[in-house]
């Protein structure tokens, strides 16, 4: 099995090694990304393991194939069957980047992919979904069907994302008081709202400069290097112990700047991608609020609906007329969806209440622990820097 | 040296807590940072042009001098964390260059003793690299130019165009105690236009030395630039060369640049070589009477042809460089100096070297600043997310978060400031490869006075060799009549007469030859010398500031990740 780096999600590990195994385990992974296929049709197969001892599962282990898709597949499963939850993020499917499928795109991918998995499965509600067990259980020629009858229903995940966005849209025209409403009152959610908004922006724009240091460690590498093969020219033209400080500079030079490349590496890996993670689990809670927003609007309209029902009931019971019946068994059939209604809304009210709760902790943990990495990563790289440099500065000063 | 560089550190970690009040001075001001995007904006830009520009006198919200230090030892979970406060740009401190000062005390333990050379790396006094590194020659010689106060003057003796023409005149001021100028220090106020006077007088002069390049005419940036801009420019400009002209050592000692610096009203020196070219003739001496000396001091100069009226002497010797160029036979002198054409051929080496590493040079320090910039706005982005947080928290979680984000923060924004300050020194000290790279142009006129010196000797041997042989034949004519022809004699002494004259000259062009030679030899030394001193301290200067800021850098990160360091014992 292939040595996995450590997530920089912690809230993205279902592996608690201290458990003992008499008690319900259900550990995943994704690993071994291979490149298949070519040109435009080229995608990405990983190995899903499940290892697990709950009963509803075929066997204590079982390895799949899958693509980017099927994941997809889980993710609207999940999104469509678990209102009020925030569904874990998926990485972006970025179908430029997939051209360039450099080793590094391809692990953080993989990266990603195994943390959301391990969000589902430690989510006490998400893990008992059976889309799950199908995801992790069934051979690829099943998935592929699913994949395909699914995406009949929902569309090309492309134009799903975008029918989301334009839910999105249209309900936080709504939310944000832009159309007529038909909204709660509750200023304590309105707060949550205004909040979620606000926060991806602030979040959007630490990542963009999260992104853009990574392309400065890049540059600096790159133009330390440059300078450093100037200066070993330089220095072939003057004599003796000048010429070979030079060349010390030039050669000193490049080690910095490959060092500042790899710190690079890791700066995009472990700082702009919980970042980026972050922005997109708040792009979730937003679509549960757009769906939040339907519940209740759902709720509202079919409250309505029962009591013109029942009026028009009691009406007709007054004149006994012969459509009593058939509006009985209507009025009956609408307050039950009225009642399903209500209900689901609730459940939603109740959920998004512990989901927040949770959202919070984990992301402080996510977020110390990408501050923790930059940090380190910034204190070693400059203390490599400052060793390298200050050896060459004894020789200077032989 | 290793009890330096430890005095140095030690030195430099008690800078460090000493400074760190200063430093932990990020303070969000609640007013302009309410809210509204307009606040946020106005901060965000007068930030941005703190962190764009380099030069001092910018606006630096996040002065180190700005603050008192937060106290980071409440609990956070108790109560929400006092977050820093950062000061609007009205309390922005113009001695934002003051923290390096010790830091350049710490990294320049090999020229420390050189006061006199040694100031703080503010641009706006552009120091010279060479006055920084090589302490001025074994005696105690001093002398400093500064050139300050620009200033409007209007041209009197143009009255065709009424209002006529302005210009603009600058202090210089010198600080000296050489004693051939026989006052400590004076002040003159001369306009550009004297510089080129004074710059075109030393090449005669001086030729085969050498010079320091004038800074240019810029006559389209005068024009398109903003007034104040370009006079500035051209202040530091002016500082620099007069500066550079001090420092050479046969320069400095020169008449001109003594008339330059001292004479009073208009400039005493010909604006041009009205000394009308002589054919061949030989030296001209620079007016002594001037300066009361009313000897003649042997400082002969020929001038070169080009600069002089003399088209017959230029049609001459243009005859002889196209019959060295083309014809199959050798002329009659050449270089020779075997050394000499080595050590031409390594100047040309090193200019195209030093010019690409000139180029590599600003590169890096581009890629330097960039990093320091977007460190910042990573910083600042943070900044706002805390304050933002710590606004709406409902969670305890967030309240740890917002801490997290602060401490980031911060360490980003004095990260930031590191490497803008590492920038500062490794410009100073790169400087070095540009200043090289312009005296080049110098080594270039040297060089070229040395083969126009040579051009006239050939010049002259040649028609001396021409007109001893209309001698010979003029002899060979007369003496087959008897008694000889009067015109033919008088011919015949004319002749003699001319081939003396020329013979004299040709002594005089080969004397001058011969020291324009010496010149180059000597200045070559002296550039190689002086090159190795000044490249050997560029070296240990860079490396040295790149130990300091790493040093300093990692210092900030270590605590972060110190102080981070629970969440991830708590992952495993």
């Amino acid at each position: 099995m292939e040595h996995q780096p450590p997530p920089w999600s912690v809230s993205g590990s279902s592996q608690s090694p201290r458990s003992p195994s008499s008690q319900p385990y259900l550990h995943v992974s994704v690993i071994d990304p291979v490149k298949l296929g070519n040109g435009v049709q080229a995608y990405i197969s990983y190995r899903v393991i499940t290892k697990t001892n709950l009963p509803e599962y075929h066997g204590p282990e079982k390895i799949v194939i899958r693509r980017y898709s099927d994941f997809v597949w889980l993710h609207e499963c999940l999104f469509e069957k678990y209102k009020g939850i925030f569904i874990p993020p998926l990485p972006e499917k970025n179908a430029v980047e997939k051209f360039r499928f450099t080793a590094e795109f391809i692990e953080m991918r993989r990266l990603a992919l195994d943390i959301f998995l391990n969000r589902v499965a430690s989510h006490h509600k998400l893990r008992q979904s059976e889309d799950l067990r199908t995801f992790l259980q069934v051979d690829e020629a099943v998935m592929e069907r699913l994949r395909a009858h699914e995406t009949g229903i929902f569309k090309k995940p492309v134009e799903l994302m975008q029918i989301f966005k334009d839910v999105q849209s249209k309900v936080s025209n709504v939310v944000l008081g832009k159309e007529k409403p038909v909204e709660e009152s509750n200023s304590e959610y309105e707060k949550l709202k205004h909040y979620v908004f606000e926060l991806e922006n602030h979040l959007a724009e630490a990542q963009k400069h999260a992104y853009r240091l990574v392309k400065r460690h890049r540059e600096l590498g790159k133009s330390l290097s440059d300078f450093g093969k100037a200066m070993k020219l330089l220095g072939s033209c003057e004599g003796d112990s000048l010429g070979r400080a030079f060349s010390e500079l030039g050669a000193k030079s490049d080690l910095v700047s490959v060092r500042l490349q790899k710190e690079a590496q890791q700066l995009l890996m472990n700082f702009e991608e919980p970042l980026k993670d972050y922005v997109l689990a708040v792009q979730s809670i937003k679509a549960t609020i757009a769906e939040r927003a339907n519940a209740f609007r759902q709720h509202c309209e079919l409250s309505e609906t029962v009591k013109l029902k029942e009026i028009n009931l009691e009406k007709l019971k007054l004149i006994h007329s012969d459509k009593m019946r058939e509006a009985e068994d209507e009025y009956k059939e609408v307050k039950e969806a009225s009642e399903k209604a209500t209900r689901r809304y609730e459940t939603m009210v109740r959920l998004m209440k512990e989901e927040i709760i949770q959202f919070q902790e984990h992301k402080t943990l996510d977020m110390g622990v990408a501050f923790h990495n930059f940090a380190d990563g910034q204190a070693r790289l400059a203390n490599n820097m400052a060793d390298g440099w200050r050896g060459l500065l004894a020789k200077l000063e032989a | 040296m290793m009890g330096a560089e430890n005095k140095g550190h030690d030195h430099e970690e008690a800078h460090l807590y000493a400074s760190k009040e200063e430093m932990e001075s990020l303070v969000l001001d609640k007013h302009p940072l309410s809210g509204n995007s307009n606040g946020n904006s106005n901060f965000f830009s007068s930030y941005r042009s703190a962190m764009s520009s380099s030069l001092p006198d910018s606006h630096h919200p996040l002065s180190p001098s700005a603050a008192s230090a937060i106290t980071t030892d409440s609990d956070p979970l108790l109560s929400p964390p006092p977050y820093p406060e950062l000061h609007g740009p009205s309390s922005h401190d113009n001695s934002y260059i003051k923290p390096p000062n010790y830091a350049d005390f710490i990294f320049t333990p090999f020229d420390g003793e050189d006061n006199k050379g040694l100031e703080s790396p503010s641009p706006s006094s552009a120091n010279s690299p060479t006055s920084f590194s090589r302490s001025s020659s074994s005696n105690s010689e001093y002398i400093r130019i500064t050139v300050s106060n620009p200033q409007k003057e209007q041209e009197t003796t143009n009255s065709i165009v009424p209002g006529g023409n302005t210009y603009f005149t600058y202090l210089i001021t010198t600080r000296t105690n050489i004693p051939e100028f026989g006052a400590a220090e004076f002040s003159v106020r001369r306009r550009f236009r004297d510089v080129v006077t004074l710059s075109d007088r030393l090449a005669e002069s001086y030729r085969g030395f050498f010079i320091p390049p004038r800074p240019d005419k810029n006559v389209v940036e005068s024009q398109v630039m903003q007034k104040q801009e370009f006079v500035e420019q051209r202040r530091v400009a002016l500082e620099k060369y007069l500066r550079r002209l001090s420092e050479h050592p046969m320069i400095k000692k020169s008449d001109e640049l003594k008339v330059f610096l001292q004479i009073q009203g208009k400039l005493p020196l010909p604006t041009s070589t009205d000394v009308a070219s002589r054919m061949l003739d030989g030296a001209v001496k620079l007016p002594k009477q001037l300066l009361g000396d009313g000897t003649v001091v042997p400082h002969e100069v020929v001038q070169p042809a080009k600069g002089g009226r003399d088209l017959l002497r230029l049609f001459k010797e243009l005859k002889q460089s196209m019959v060295n160029d083309w014809s199959g036979s050798r002329p009659p002198v050449v270089e020779e100096d075997k050394e000499f054409l080595e050590k031409k051929d390594k100047m040309h080496d090193l200019e195209q070297q030093l010019s690409s590493s000139s180029q590599q040079a600003e590169s890096l320090v581009k890629a330097q600043q960039d990093m320091g910039e977007t460190m910042g706005e990573l910083g600042l982005a943070f900044i706002k997310l805390t304050k933002f947080e710590n606004e709406e928290a409902v969670f305890n979680s967030q309240r740890a978060r917002a801490l997290d984000m602060k401490n980031f923060a911060t360490a980003a924004v004095k990260a930031s400031r590191f490497y803008r300050e590492l920038n500062l020194h490794t410009v100073k000290h790169l400087d070095t490869l540009h200043g090289y790279l312009g005296l080049m142009l110098s080594v270039h006129s040297a060089f070229t006075d040395r083969s126009s010196a040579l051009l006239t000797v050939q010049t002259l041997l040649t028609e001396l060799a021409s007109l001893q042989m209309r001698s010979e034949k003029l002899e060979a004519a007369s003496s087959k009549v008897f008694g000889g022809d009067k015109t033919r004699i008088r011919k015949m002494e004319e002749l003699k007469e001319t081939m003396r004259v020329t013979e004299d000259a040709k002594s005089v062009a080969i004397r001058e030859y011969e020291r324009i030679k010496e010149n180059n030899r000597t200045e070559l030394e002296r550039l190689d010398k002086e090159r190795h001193t000044d490249f050997l301290s560029m070296l240990k200067g860079f490396v040295a500031s790149q130990v300091g800021y790493a040093e300093k850098i990692a210092n900030v990160w270590g605590r972060v990740a110190e102080e981070t360091s629970g969440y991830v014992k708590e992952s495993i």
